[in-house]
């Protein structure tokens, strides 16, 4: 046979992994003509909508609907009075705590869900809302953490008996407002370093309460058939199988008798991996009502009552040589819940993954403590890597180097690099537990700090705190510093569940006969461009195009089970759930050719799009005549048809790493920042989409900048949220953002059948403290030590306040 | 996020205007952009059970420039003012203001009128007329009147204006001298932490003149009697600029909020004041 195209236009056209191909989503998005939950529309829909409370704190006396009943269009009002018969008035979380669906005799954050109204259309809903006269009793209302773990005040009644707190599900509780303590590392060993070190370095932060805040908030419609008894679930589901195991589990109904659908989502982050009382409530009124039912939250619901990133007490300390050798680190965490403990941990990881807060250096010995704790505030603790709580660990040792460096008096960057794992000591286990695949981060820091010029920008820095002592400028100029390891891809089903079920992922692969193929995994792509990515794994994996493989994902009667995509997942389980389902495609393949071209099994090879005969490159058969003959040729021994499924549980999560800088200069009268460079070099490990990898620190970069410049949620005393709406709460756009160089060194992952590590949520972990840290670096040489974020202009000119600097 | 519901009009002329608001009295109100209005109503924070659209209203548009004089017409947007070339020409600082004022989309709908009339003291304008000196004409039962800007705000949300007047113009002598509108915001989108409006006319190196007004740092735009008077017949030397400073950190008085506290509004006023007095001069 001829064949006159080249190998490498033969790989070329594949648009394998290592091509920035672009995506293929994109053609609908930017058409508008994505296809979100809002956008369904089914004869006879109702529309729910909550009252919500208005208090953080309080008993409800009564409610009374008999006005909202009377307005056109509304249907029916149901209170927890109503769930109560249906034992759906709270459901479980997925942190094994339970949550009220509506309100039970009391509400515990602003905003709480306190009845569902259904009506015809969501303006007759809304005037619903308006008519219900609920009546309130206040209560004592408690923010404050280290509060709530001192008053009398109960929270959670129903975790208290005869005055004492009952065991939760992680233990033992201290008091009636604490949810549990988690322990990590050696006590005893990490004091007795401390105690006997040269120099310790101790800080207290608060990484604030904040918000992921996707485009497209949370929502449904349920559609319960009641001829076929079917429940039909769309919604903005990031792990839309668990939504349906959940959902059987609570509601009777048997698991083959519902089907959940992810359709396009808006933006995910986190906050659409739990289950919300909206989807209870939906379901609930399509089987009253026998008509489907949606129910869509509208900005300020998303932001006052759906799940919340970070709000975490940080306490640390870190000792030291002399020479600035770390020998110890400890650190206590006290954690706010809110009302209920509504995270989605893993279930023997209730801080997540905070013991990776030993970072990127080589410390032998740790402890690490937590407590989590309830008070007035929306439940949540999903967002923004936040049940894993990889962002916060992170946060806390780079700033915790900085406060080293400062207490050492040495540069930041050198201490990093003479305390970062050697590259020799990969696979390294670290003192509170966790088994680093691999790493080479002398490499990736000396790279990142040649291509900014460090030691040019330390002058230029020293030059301009003369000028400023001389009176000759009122900036300052911050240089902000992170080095991360992440941990993604959870997880080994070993020590990774949620709610039992475990945390491995799938992929199901139908080759077409004429060579084209379907793929479908138990992930959900919510904008990371899933169905561009994995058909760039199959492609190099079984040689066909990946223009020629349709991707899908998010329902659950047609995908294979999986736990679906946060925690940067996909790629590091469903990826290499695909490329293990692509090997078997090919093992077939293998034999299908070696049919065709009439030689043993042992004697072709795999060639970009093809088998080859050994040595007789001119005799092959291509992926494209193999699905052909697969099934329409009779094959002695093998069946018919083109087809594999993999269940991937992954040996060991992944850790990704990167080096950040970031240069800032502040306008020490205004407290306004100015980024005038951002670098940031990622290790994901095997690049599938240069582009997609881009586009994804480029998002993840800008939402470190809102957490560390302004975003967040406050309350204040009362419980009362500050920044329920985008004019106070800080989403950037393209005017805040500046521009970013990305860059990159590739250190594959030695147990991923790819090599891949996954990066999606990489830039938030690590851009959070290099932002930070620019900042309270800006004012080092003026004795600042910590800050607390966010870095809003205010706060920055407290900072150069505090230190005299308006003097 | 969803308005009570509400009867929409959408009068030809003036006439009709007043008639829906003499009829429906406290329970009409009129909309212009809509971009301060609607978002009231849909919090239900303004119920509004009757809307009246000045869109198609006769003779509430354009910019006219003529005999020193420019008149606005109520339903002039942001972004007519921005891209209106002669306007640009003799009275730069509206444009310079302008763009600093929420972002292009708000920009396209938001109105003159609306922003002057609406008496949020976050709002730019208000100032800006207050600096410029601009006087504001009314409509109402009883006839036409004109209110100075200076005289028009009372305390929040409380004009000069009744309820049953529509605000059909805003008038202003073309300004004299150098100009500047410097803004602190946290973001795009956002009410300023500070503004301050400054003309500054200058003569043989002497400060002749001087219109000092300062935005979301009281419950009312704040025009600054005795800034101004601190900077006359000074070469605007540094004791001058601080004296002007502290004398309008005497007429402001800012309250907490989520963009900081008192003493940090006043600093960046005073910052901001001190900008604004320098790039005016350097117009001048
Ligand atoms: C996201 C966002 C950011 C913003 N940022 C800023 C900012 O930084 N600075 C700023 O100044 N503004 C800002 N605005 C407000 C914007 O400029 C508004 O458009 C403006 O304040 C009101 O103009 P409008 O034409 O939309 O008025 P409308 O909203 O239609 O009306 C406002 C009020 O004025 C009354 N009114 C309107 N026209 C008349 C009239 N002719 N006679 C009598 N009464 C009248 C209405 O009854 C209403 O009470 C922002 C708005 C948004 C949505």
């Amino acid at each position: 046979m001829k064949d006159d195209v080249t190998r490498d236009e033969r790989v070329a056209n594949l648009k394998g992994m290592g091509c920035s191909r672009k995506r293929v989503e994109d053609a609908r998005f930017t058409q508008g003509k994505g296809n979100y939950v809002d956008d369904i529309k089914l004869d006879g829909m109702l529309f729910g909508d909550f009252v919500r409370s208005p208090y953080a704190h309080a008993r409800i006396k009564n409610i009374d609907a008999s006005a909202a009943m009377e307005v056109p269009g509304v249907l029916a009002v149901l209170t927890a009075a109503d769930l109560e018969p249906l034992g759906l008035h709270w459901m479980p979380t997925l942190a094994g705590d339970k949550q009220m669906v509506l309100a039970d005799g009391k509400v515990l954050f602003q905003g709480q869900e306190v009845a569902f109204v259904v009506a015809e259309d969501r303006y007759a809903a809304a005037d619903g809302i308006e008519a219900v006269v609920v009546e309130y009793e206040e209560l004592p209302v408690i923010v404050d953490p280290f509060e709530a773990l001192k008053t009398d005040v109960v929270l959670r009644e129903d975790t208290v008996q005869d005055g004492k707190p009952v065991d939760g599900a992680h233990g033992p509780r201290k008091h009636h407002n604490h949810i549990f303590t988690w322990e990590a590392g050696d006590k005893d060993p990490t004091e007795e370093v401390i105690a006997n070190a040269d120099v310790v370095a101790e800080e207290t932060m608060y990484y604030h309460r904040t918000h992921p805040c996707p485009l497209e908030t949370c929502g449904c419609v349920a559609s319960m058939d009641k001829v076929n008894g079917k429940l039909t679930l769309w919604g903005t589901f990031q792990a839309p199988h668990a939504i349906r195991t959940v959902v059987s589990l609570i509601s009777g109904i048997e698991e083959h008798n519902i089907r959940v659908i992810s359709p396009d989502i808006g933006g995910g982050f986190g906050n659409k991996v739990g289950a919300y009382p909206g989807y209870v409530c939906s379901v609930v009124a399509s089987i009253v009502t026998a008509k489907p039912v949606k129910w869509i939250e509208d900005r300020m619901d998303n932001l006052m009552t759906t799940a919340f990133a970070r709000d975490y007490w940080m306490k640390g300390r870190i000792s030291a040589t002399k020479e600035g050798k770390i020998t110890g680190l400890h650190c206590h965490v006290t954690a706010d819940h809110g009302g209920f403990d509504a995270c989605a941990d893993p279930t023997k990881f209730p801080a997540g993954f905070m013991n990776i807060c030993t970072g990127s250096y080589d410390i032998p010995t740790a402890f690490l403590e937590v407590d989590g704790v309830y008070t007035n505030k929306a439940p949540g603790g999903v967002s923004y890597r936040c049940s894993f709580r990889v962002t916060e660990a992170v946060y806390f040792i780079e700033r915790m180097i900085e406060v080293l460096a400062i207490e050492l008096n040495m540069d930041a960057a050198e201490l990093r690099r003479i305390n970062f794992i050697k590259k020799e000591q990969f696979p390294y286990t670290a003192a509170l537990g966790w088994e680093y695949d691999s790493g080479d981060y002398h490499t990736a820091w000396d790279k990142a700090l040649k291509t900014v010029d460090y030691e040019g920008l330390r002058a230029e820095q020293a030059r301009r705190v003369e000028d400023f002592k001389a009176g000759k400028t009122r900036k300052l100029m911050g240089i902000g510093l992170s080095f991360f390891t992440e941990i993604v891809g959870a997880g080994p089903v070993k020590n990774c569940d949620i709610l039992g079920l475990g945390m491995f992922d799938s992929c199901e692969i139908r080759i077409h006969p004429t060579g084209s193929a379907i793929a479908r995994l138990g992930t959900i792509s919510q904008g990371q461009g899933h169905a561009t990515t994995f058909a760039q794994i199959l492609a190099s994996e079984i040689g066909l195009p990946a223009d020629s493989i349709t991707i899908e994902e998010g329902d659950t009667d047609t995908a294979p089970y999986g736990l679906g995509t946060y925690g940067s997942r996909s790629t590091p389980v469903a990826g290499a759930a695909t490329a293990m389902a692509g090997r078997k495609i090919r093992a077939k393949a293998q034999m299908i050719a070696a049919y065709l071209l009439e030689v043993h099994d042992d004697d072709v090879e795999f060639d970009v799009d093809r088998f080859v005969v050994k040595g007789a490159p001119e005799k092959f058969k291509t992926m494209k005549d193999i699905a052909f003959a697969a099934y329409n040729q009779a094959i002695p021994g093998i069946e018919p048809g083109l087809e594999a499924v993999s269940y991937y549980d992954p040996p060991n999560m992944t850790y990704p790493f990167g080096a950040y800088v970031c240069v800032m200069d502040i306008d020490v009268d205004t407290g306004v920042p100015d980024i005038r460079r951002f670098y940031a070099l990622d290790d994901c490990g095997t690049r599938i989409n240069p582009m997609i990898i881009e586009g994804q620190v480029h998002g993840g970069l800008t939402e470190a900048l809102a957490v560390a410049l302004g975003q967040e949620i406050a309350y204040d005393d009362m419980g009362n949220v500050k920044t329920g709406t985008l004019m106070d709460f800080f989403l950037p756009t393209a005017w805040e953002v500046p521009n970013y160089e990305t860059d990159y060194t590739v250190t594959p992952s030695p147990h991923h059948p790819i090599g891949a590590k996954g990066v999606g949520e990489s830039p938030h972990v690590g851009g959070v403290p290099c932002f930070s840290n620019a900042v309270q670096d800006a004012f080092r040489a003026f004795g600042n030590r910590h800050t607390n974020m966010p870095h809003d202009h205010w706060r920055i000119w407290r900072t150069a306040n505090a230190l005299g600097l308006h003097d | 996020m969803i308005p009570a519901a509400f009867e929409y009009y959408r009068p030809k002329d003036l006439a009709g205007v007043l008639s829906i608001l003499e009829e429906h009295g406290d329970d009409a109100r009129v909309m212009a952009g809509g971009h301060s209005l609607i978002p009231m109503m849909k919090l239900r924070m303004a119920e509004v059970p009757h809307l009246i659209d000045l869109q198609d209203v006769d003779g509430l548009h354009g910019i006219d420039i003529s005999n020193g004089q420019i008149r606005l017409g109520a339903m002039v947007t942001q972004a007519e003012i921005i891209d209106h070339e002669g306007l640009a020409a003799v009275a730069p600082i509206l444009r310079e203001a302008a763009l600093q004022i929420a972002d292009p989309q708000v920009r396209y709908m938001g109105t003159i009128g609306g922003n002057v009339a609406n008496g949020d003291p976050g709002n730019d304008m208000p100032g800006l007329m207050q600096c410029v000196n601009a006087t504001f004409h009314l409509i109402g039962p009883e006839g036409e009147r004109s209110v100075p800007a200076r005289a028009f705000y009372e305390a929040a949300y409380m004009t000069a204006r009744e309820d049953e007047e529509v605000l059909t113009a805003v008038t202003l002598p073309v300004p004299d001298g150098g100009y500047a509108y410097e803004k602190q915001k946290r973001k795009i989108g956002d009410y300023a932490t500070a503004a301050a409006a400054v003309q500054i006319v200058k003569e043989d190196g002497v400060c002749k003149a001087a219109s000092i007004a300062m935005t979301n740092l009281s419950d009312t735009p704040v025009f600054s009697e005795d800034a101004c008077a601190a900077l006359l017949g000074t070469a605007l030397d540094d004791a001058a600029v601080k004296a002007a400073v502290t004398a309008m950190l005497g007429d402001i008085d800012p309250s907490e909020d989520n963009r900081g506290p008192v003493a940090f509004k006043k600093h960046v006023a005073g910052v901001i004041l001190r900008r604004a007095i320098e790039r005016a001069w350097s117009r001048a």
